[in-house]
């Protein structure tokens, strides 16, 4: 009798668990400011992007394009760009997803304030039949598709009217959200909480995601976030601190996931604050001086790959055997060379809370500059008074995280390395104050130039010039590190850019 | 009485105007709001003209100007990233730390008490001595350590309650989102209110026991034994009751000192409620929301201390609250 009761019960168990839909919850360190995709561009709200509505296309893993909206597109000559849409996908309303969804968005995508910078090289879209758009450019554009994988079609029934951006106002836009992607907006509590439900219309029955629903909760506190994990209440979590990391891989049932991202972290040192730094010879024995491998080593435990230029190996302007270098004597007799054998001293500021471990990296820095003589008074602030700072150009040496929202060199050396412009915005984030006519020219050119060979050549030439001038101090590019359940199968789902793919998430029960 | 209140009110109208200077002088240390609603790659000009249409560009004391003619007539601003007055943001978040406060309350009355109490009575009893050890680890061990040991034992380890989070609340009359009523809720309150109580807790363990000792020693219970009186009446109805008269002021001012542990307790367990809210504020300079916050939370403090002074008068009516000076 006994038995039978216990085996009803394992049998209803089973039924029960069939029963209850799949959901994941899901802790990462911040959530999306609003609901509008172009308030912010950020990270928060392109993770938001993916969940709610599909890009025209968008990165796989490998760096290669893969086709959502947009089925098929072509080079009609050099100016113009045909995308052939999918058909039969509608909205969360209902309204079915057509040409004039996609001219709406990428309308309103060029009166962003965040997005319209991008999008400028865009002149127009039109529609040639209710499937197809042609997008126009300003001028011939190698990097098109690239930023079209930021055209997340919103629905132009639904929004059109209402639907001004507001950065610090309320707005329809911010409150209200259609779009076609994999899940449905059910409940939001700002700051603390979103859930969302599988889309039963959503177009790609192909995909293996099984999620039925999705809790995302931001947790900001890197412990607290872990411990929320290994105690199981929520399945998968971002970002997994590099001292935590060789801990979580030891406990059984917790996987952890790492990629190498984009994103390069530097030193700038200012040429114009300081007159020692127009001196080559000084800031080759600077860059000569900074162990990468050591903080990558001892800082970061690993967990990102010493850097001796800005683009990554998946950019084009990458060189291969660009190496960081270090050598404590060269330096020294550099540092003689120029007349500064005994030093001198410099500030320094960097964040304490943007970057991984940024703290420790700078007072390491700061430790590796004594040793050619060079006192650093370091200045560490959090990151909404740092980059106030920056703007200021308040210190001597500062450092700085850029990840390219093209995926190529270029936005890498428009925003860093160009001479700085307040009208044009080229060089925004230069503070170096380091400016090369020939380089900014360079930069204008491969913006344009639309044969992959040359263009290469322009981007690596760029490069190798900054490498032989000494510009800047590239430091390392962060990798990423995701941690899940075992049965959270995340691997196939995360990218270099940190858009986790939901919507193709497979869990197993 | 009435004098009382009357000159209470008018201190606090003092206070708040020197806390509003205050959090306000603040706001341009905290960094740059819009700084934070752009992304990297906007152009100073963009930046220049939100900043422009915020106000921002304007002076000091226009700025605090057109502040303070709102706050007048109740409004302390709009959130930048909730986009609501901020007022009611903060209203909105008032329960769930209340609730936190409530509870950690409610254990330190509970607990503190009866060991406090103990250890004045059985001074060299075994459990009085550990309860001293105890509470003066209690003292020094700063509050994340214990939080992070929380979550560490009950959760993790123990798996006996959810680590992050308030759990599901319901709707009561309308207006109180409340964890209290649902199972789900009360175990997610469990680690944060503990936590809190443990940090509220020794100080009061010890202060009850100095203080009844002293009463103890006292001539009218000397009086009272030799009276004959029980020892139950003599000391939970004579002795216990003087003992709280300290007990109670310095309740009031450790009001201050939980409203920076719900800080730091909500920004540990996630716990949806002011603290929270104040940090996340800060990291994302959302100024308008940390103005209006320090506002609450001075008026809740000016508040609780009217009524400290109030209850005093009640547990001792010798003391005549005008003639003090309160």
């Amino acid at each position: 009798m006994k038995k039978k009761v216990i085996i009803v019960c394992c049998l209803a168990l089973l039924f029960w668990n069939k029963a209850t839909a799949t959901t994941l919850r899901m802790a990462f360190d911040a959530d999306p400011i609003s609901l509008d995709p172009h308030e912010q561009l950020s990270e928060g709200t392109l993770q938001f992007s993916h969940l709610v509505f599909d890009p025209l296309l968008r990165w796989k893993q490998n760096g290669q394009f893969e086709h959502r909206l947009a089925t098929k597109w072509e080079r009609i000559d050099n100016l113009t760009m045909r995308f052939h849409l999918r058909h039969n996908v509608t909205f969360r309303t209902g309204n079915p997803f057509t040409a004039k969804d996609v001219i709406y968005t990428i309308e309103r995508l060029k009166k962003s304030p965040d997005f319209r910078a991008m999008f400028d090289t865009i002149k127009s879209a039109s529609m040639v039949d209710e499937y197809t758009v042609d997008v126009h450019s300003t001028y011939t554009n190698p990097l098109l598709l690239n930023i079209m994988t930021y055209v997340f079609p919103m629905d132009k029934a639904f929004y059109q009217n209402q639907d001004q951006i507001i950065k610090y106002g309320e707005t329809f836009a911010s409150r209200n959200v259609s779009g076609t992607g994999p899940f449905i907006l059910t409940e939001r509590e700002l700051g603390s909480r979103m859930e969302l439900k599988r889309n039963p219309n959503y177009w790609d029955t192909n995909s293996d995601g099984n999620i039925d629903k999705v809790i995302l909760t931001p947790i900001r506190a890197d412990s607290t976030r872990l411990a929320a994990l290994l105690s199981g209440d929520v399945d998968f979590i971002f970002p997994v601190s590099p001292i935590d990391i060789e801990r979580t891989k030891k406990i059984k049932g917790i996987q952890l996931v790492t990629l190498h991202s984009t994103r390069i972290l530097l030193l700038h040192m200012n040429q114009q604050r300081r007159k020692e730094f127009q001196d080559i010879r000084v800031r080759k024995a600077i860059n000569l001086a900074v162990n990468q491998s050591l903080i990558v080593d001892k800082i970061l435990k690993g967990y990102a790959i010493p850097a001796g230029q800005l683009s990554p190996d998946r950019f084009l302007g990458h060189i291969n055997n660009l190496e960081p270098e270090y050598d404590l004597t060269t330096a020294l007799e550099l540092m003689k060379e120029a007349g500064y054998e005994k030093g001198f001293r410099i500030s320094m500021m960097a964040p304490n809370n943007r970057y991984m471990n940024d703290e420790k990296v700078a007072q390491a820095i700061t430790a590796m500059l004594s040793r050619i003589n060079i006192t650093v008074d370091l200045k560490t602030l959090p990151k909404a008074q740092y980059f106030k700072e920056f703007d200021n150009r308040s210190a001597d040496m500062m450092m700085l995280g850029w990840q390219s929202d093209t995926m190529d060199s270029n936005n890498l050396f428009e925003f860093i390395i160009a001479c700085p412009d307040a009208k044009t915005g080229m060089g925004a984030y230069n503070a170096s104050e380091y400016c090369r006519s020939y380089i900014d020219d360079d930069i204008r050119q491969a913006n344009r130039e639309m044969n992959p060979e040359r263009r290469l050549r322009l981007m690596q030439q760029i490069e190798r010039t900054l490498y032989n001038d000494a510009a800047i101090v590239p430091l390392y590019w962060q990798s990423l590190t995701w941690a899940a359940k075992d049965n959270v199968k995340i691997q196939d789902i995360v990218n270099d850019q940190n858009y986790p793919h939901i919507g193709d998430l497979f869990i197993e029960e | 009485m009435l004098i009382f209140l009357l000159r209470r009110v008018m201190q606090a109208c003092f206070v708040m105007i020197i806390i509003s200077l205050i959090s306000f002088a603040i706001q341009d240390k905290l960094g740059d709001p819009v700084q934070q609603m752009v992304g990297m790659s906007v152009s100073q000009d963009e930046r220049n003209q939100i900043r422009n249409e915020l106000g921002l560009n304007d002076g000091f004391f226009l700025q605090y100007w057109r502040f303070a003619e709102g706050a007048i007539h109740g409004d302390l601003g709009t959130s930048y990233y909730y986009k609501e007055p901020a007022l009611d943001v903060i209203l909105e978040k008032l329960p769930a730390t209340l609730e936190l406060a409530f509870c950690s309350i409610l254990l330190v009355i509970l607990v503190a008490t009866p060991c406090g109490v103990l250890a004045a009575i059985k001074p060299k009893h075994i459990l009085s001595r550990l309860l001293m050890i105890i509470s003066s680890i209690g003292l020094s061990v700063p509050i994340f350590i214990v939080a992070i040991l929380m979550v560490y034992i009950f959760s993790i380890e123990l798996n006996m309650a959810p680590s992050f989070g308030r759990g599901q609340t319901v709707e009561i009359f309308g207006l109180w989102e409340s964890g209290l009523f649902t199972k789900d809720g009360l175990k997610h309150l469990l680690l944060p209110s503990l936590t809190l109580a443990i940090a509220l807790m020794p100080i009061f363990v010890r202060l009850i026991r100095a203080e009844m000792m002293e009463v103890l020693q006292s001539e009218y219970i000397r009086f009272a034994w030799s009276k004959g009186l029980s020892a139950r009446r003599i000391y939970f109805k004579h002795a216990l009751k003087n003992t709280m008269l300290p007990v109670i002021t310095v309740g009031g001012i450790q009001a201050g000192t939980l409203v920076a542990y719900t800080i730091l307790t909500e920004t540990i367990f996630q716990w949806p409620g002011m603290g929270f809210l104040f940090m996340d504020a800060v990291s994302r300079v959302d100024t308008p929301l940390v103005s209006a916050y320090l506002i609450v939370v001075g008026g809740i403090f000016v508040i609780t201390n009217t009524f400290v002074d109030l209850i005093y008068g009640l547990v001792n009516p010798t003391v005549r609250l005008a003639s003090h000076g309160l």
